[in-house]
């Protein structure tokens, strides 16, 4: 299969998107785009899979690489392997479910679609890239739309929070930047030429002294895209600001660009240099994963409470990356795409809330189950699952991190491993308190009578995420299946050499 | 023979052809500000453009006086096609002004003495070059005869042109007594890295500081865009640089590369204030031409970055910079171009509201900015990138690590812009504006070139193949 379709898809439905005008027309391509878009994702597991099966075991299927800059060793090369194709299929639920919530953007509903659409190709080419340099453009691609989006679209604090999103964003992509130069310069190709490419770089040796320097650059810069503590604080504002389908999208893909990248890039290519850092990471980790969690439990604004616990949520993602072992690695994984379903689903379903009652405060709502079932049920399943109840996907991704984090036997490690885990009860305070107040009780407000259900697009966008949610929760040893062999592959090379 | 002269100095025939026709014209006619005529003489320089392609030979006139070869051919027409997008985008403005001939004469005449600056290989057809590309300039800046800012500006270009020849005289003539000769070839051989030949060259250094704007030597920079008609600012901007920054590589790599430890140093002080000043005052900017300048003033930066790495990459990744930072620059200063002329509004709080009125001209200067800002997919992404590439071939990450920190910086102020055309709403916005069909090509020309740039890697490797290193 050819992937570069999955980047050309979404490009040429953005730019069918730009002749028409009308929101019909725009939100009916828009749909289509996300729905091929999820078709091919879909077929491609199904080929990935028979390709595995029939004991294709090359670290990266359908590999394909095209010159474009030779002089400076960039060519645009694509390959993937389990982890990113789960990471795609994970893009093509969100971006579908973030088209149908987005069903009635009446404003300027051609800029906004055509944005949508462009931040979608963005994360595709970030997962399918095998060049650096690519895989640095379709970070920083996905930066602007953002920008737009939650300026224009958004609420509250809009234009402070796009700002701020896309500075320290962009701040993020710079140190990259830095890290991926510095990789670039410690390979050689011959006649004094570098090369970006992914795959030689895993191959050559990099001097510990060139990886202590620019494995933190590299680590820091897409730990700003994966809410690394202390450098989170865009997750809130941005999230919080954003309309409905853009809070989806940062929540559920981009912060997962970061934790890919840190596994990916940062970690995988420089692994001697990820063991002598790997106690500030999971020290940061675990602050984040507490962090977030207490300062969820003093957030009255809906959106805020899941900002924050995204946060918190996706500092396991760090802790398992940060414990360098199989199983915790295989856990930072499956925690990213639980949680990018999950945080998109409870996006979804605060933004359907908002739209009705223009309200995202705590004390505002209440009694809603019994106005509107569908939206109440989903948020409290979204709710659930965040807070780990097994049979949901989060149980399973954060059972498997901690398994993999148990696994070191060290007092640091089992202090960050005790910590991280109690922060679960803290989980479980915030979500039934604010499922409690705002879903439960009495009417909290008399003019929320009048309001009505979910409508069939915001059921089926609900039902997608959920399909997900479930399968992964009750069948997760397919998703193992997928990435297990990967990561076992990432581990010959993060577990090359041990520096005690 | 006369063939070769011909071909060798084709470019500098044909602006003559058209200069003289110009002259002609002014003389013949009294109705020089019919349309036919802006027509024609958009078309002469359209033709200009094209002739430049064709007969690429590389070789030497005047006991090479005047050299040319493929790379520089390719740079002369770098300067005509920003030549022509300038000429386009100045129409709104050339066809209510009474001097219009006189406007594409003088202008003609700068770019002329570019083509011989870039050609030269001798320092004193490089300085008679020089001069002619800056005393016109001057008479340009000061185009809008009945505003006084204008006269100011015209004012402070001559004098610090002035200010920035005698030190580049008392370079070359410190460089004469030292190696006995003016020309390239002559001083290479000469050149031992005697202090008095160091002191020779850094005088050099500051007179090209002085026209690229490079800070210290950039405070006439603001004042006189400000002052200057929109499109002489585009063109000082953006013309004026690209020449003085090809001749610049040329100079450093080929005739001064022994002096490698010098100029990097150099190159590594004055671009870490180019970028860091540049960023700076660019930030507290209101009025819009400003603002360009000294985020102009910033790019110089960068590209000072991208000439210190030395390598064929960086000659490469200068020349491919430049190419968008024409198309880029030109697309914003197109917009602005466009509005001041039809509304004169200049400030940045007048762009509030932009996109409800005036759609197409929001978008077109967001993508230029966003190509300043070198943001992807846009080309000024691949062409700032592959500048701080090619400046860390030399293991100076601090250098690298400032620039890419800056790169953040100059988003904040780039996104102002757009915030303010996007998300701001304005009690009175700038009313819609309808604009003729010249500049339209001229706007579509950059936002092509801006979204195709990028993405040709056989552009790039044609012109890495045709750079040097040092």
């Amino acid at each position: 299969m050819n992937l570069h379709l999955l980047v050309i898809a979404p490009i040429v439905t953005a730019v069918f998107i730009l002749f028409f005008k009308e929101l019909r027309q725009v939100r009916m391509i828009a749909l289509l785009g996300a729905g091929f878009q999820l078709i091919i994702s879909v077929l491609l597991l199904s080929t990935f899979c028979n390709e595995r099966a029939a004991g294709n075991t090359a670290p990266m299927l359908f590999y394909n690489s095209v010159e474009w800059f030779s002089p400076l060793g960039i060519a645009f090369t694509t390959g993937i392997d389990g982890i990113s194709l789960s990471m795609i299929l994970l893009s093509a639920f969100v971006v579908l479910a973030g088209v149908l919530v987005s069903w009635k953007m009446e404003k300027m509903s051609r800029e906004f679609f055509f944005l949508l659409t462009l931040l979608s190709a963005g994360a595709y080419g970030f997962f399918i890239s095998l060049d650096l340099f690519t895989l640095f453009f379709f970070l920083e691609i996905a930066v602007i739309p953002k920008f737009m989006l939650i300026g224009i679209w958004g609420s509250g604090r809009k234009e402070y929070s796009a700002m701020k999103l896309a500075l320290m964003l962009m701040a993020g992509s710079a140190f990259v930047f830095l890290g991926l130069l510095g990789l670039y310069f410690s390979t050689n190709v011959g006649n004094g030429q570098h090369t970006f490419d992914f795959i030689a770089i895993s191959r050559s040796a990099i001097p510990l002294d060139t990886q202590l320097l620019f494995f933190p650059l590299a680590f820091i810069g897409f730990g700003i895209f994966g809410a690394l503590f202390p450098f989170h604080t865009w997750v809130p504002d941005g999230h919080s600001s954003a309309p409905t389908a853009a809070s989806m999208f940062l929540a559920g893909i981009s912060m997962k660009l970061g934790g890919y990248g840190c596994l990916r890039v940062a970690t995988y290519l420089m692994p001697e240099a990820a063991h002598v850092y790997a106690p500030y990471i999971i020290l940061l980790a675990t602050i984040a994963i507490i962090y977030g969690a207490f300062a969820t439990m003093m957030q009255t604004d809906l959106k805020y409470i899941n900002a924050y616990s995204s946060v918190s949520h996706c500092g396991f993602v760090l802790l398992g990356i940060g414990m360098l072992n199989e199983t915790a690695i295989a856990g930072a994984v499956m925690q990213m795409i639980s949680h990018g379903l999950m945080t998109a689903l409870f996006f979804a379903a605060i933004g359907m809330i908002y739209e009705r009652t223009h309200t995202r405060m705590v004390a505002q709502l209440g009694g809603l189950l019994k106005v509107m079932p569908f939206i109440s049920t989903i948020f409290i399943i979204s709710g659930l699952c965040s807070l780990g109840l097994p049979g949901f996907s989060g149980f399973v991704a954060e059972m498997t991190v901690f398994m993999g984090s148990w696994q070191h036997t060290e007092m640091f490690y089992r202090i960050a491993t005790i910590l991280s885990c109690a922060s679960i009860v803290v989980t479980a305070v915030y979500i039934l308190r604010a499922a409690g107040k705002s879903i439960m009780g009495p009417l909290a407000n008399e003019q929320h009578l009048s309001l009505g259900d979910a409508t069939w697009n915001e059921k089926s966008a609900a039902v997608l995420l959920l399909s997900g949610i479930v399968v992964i929760g009750i069948a997760p040893f397919w998703l193992n299946e997928l990435i297990s062999p990967d990561v076992n592959g990432l581990m010959v090379n993060i577990g090359r050499t041990f520096i005690p | 023979m006369i063939n070769e002269f011909i071909y060798l100095m084709k470019h500098e025939l044909m602006l003559c052809v058209i200069l003289f026709s110009l002259l002609i014209m002014k003389i013949a006619s009294n109705d020089e500000n019919s349309g036919r005529w802006h027509l024609m003489i958009n078309l002469l320089l359209l033709v200009n453009l094209l002739v430049g392609f064709c007969y690429n030979i590389s070789g030497e006139l005047f006991n090479g006086m005047f050299q040319s070869s493929e790379l520089i051919q390719l740079e002369k027409n770098i300067l005509n096609l920003g030549l022509l997008i300038i000429s386009l985008q100045a129409h709104p403005y050339t066809r209510t002004h009474r001097h219009a001939p006189e406007f594409y004469i003088l202008l003609l005449s700068s770019v002329l003495g570019m083509f011989f600056m870039l050609s030269s290989g001798h320092l004193l057809l490089f300085y008679i070059g020089l001069e002619l590309s800056t005393i016109p300039l001057a008479a340009l800046a000061n185009f809008n005869l009945n505003k006084s800012a204008s006269s100011e500006a015209g004012m402070k270009m001559i004098m610090s042109s002035a200010f920035s020849s005698a030190f580049l005289l008392m370079g070359i003539s410190l460089m004469y007594g030292t190696t006995g000769s003016l020309s390239f070839s002559e001083i290479t051989l000469q050149l031992t890295g005697a202090p008095l030949q160091v002191f020779a060259f850094v005088m050099l250094f500051v007179g090209f500081a002085f026209k690229l704007s490079i800070v210290p030597f950039h405070f006439w920079t603001a004042d006189v865009y400000e002052g200057a008609p929109v499109s002489v600012a585009a063109f000082l901007s953006v013309i004026s640089k690209s020449a003085i920054a090809f001749v610049f590589v040329t100079v450093l790599y080929s005739v001064f590369e022994s002096m490698v430890n010098v100029w990097y140093i150099l190159l590594f002080i004055t671009a870490v204030l180019t970028i860091g000043i540049g960023n700076l005052f660019a930030l507290r900017q209101e009025n819009i031409k400003r603002f360009l300048a000294f985020s102009s003033i910033a790019q110089v930066g960068f590209i000072l970055v991208g000439i210190s790495g030395g390598t064929q990459e960086s000659e490469a990744s200068v020349i491919y910079f430049l190419l968008i930072y024409i198309f880029s620059n030109l697309g914003a200063f197109g917009v602005v171009n466009i509005v001041s002329s039809i509304t004169s509004k200049e400030s940045i709080n007048d762009y509030k509201g932009f996109y409800k009125t005036n759609p197409a001209l929001s978008w077109i200067m967001t993508i230029s900015l966003f190509s300043l800002a070198g943001i992807p997919p846009t080309a000024g992404f691949f062409g700032k990138l592959f500048l701080l590439t090619a400046g860390a071939s030399t293991g100076n990450y601090v250098l690298i690590a400032f620039a890419a920190i800056n790169m953040v910086v100059s988003m904040y102020y780039y996104l102002r812009i757009v915030k303010a055309m996007f998300m701001e709403a304005n009690e009175h916005p700038i009313q819609k504006i309808s604009f003729s069909l010249f500049p339209s090509i001229a706007l579509i020309i950059c936002i092509v070139g801006i979204l195709l740039t990028g993405f040709s890697g056989n552009l790039y490797t044609y012109i890495y193949e045709l750079s040097i290193g040092i």
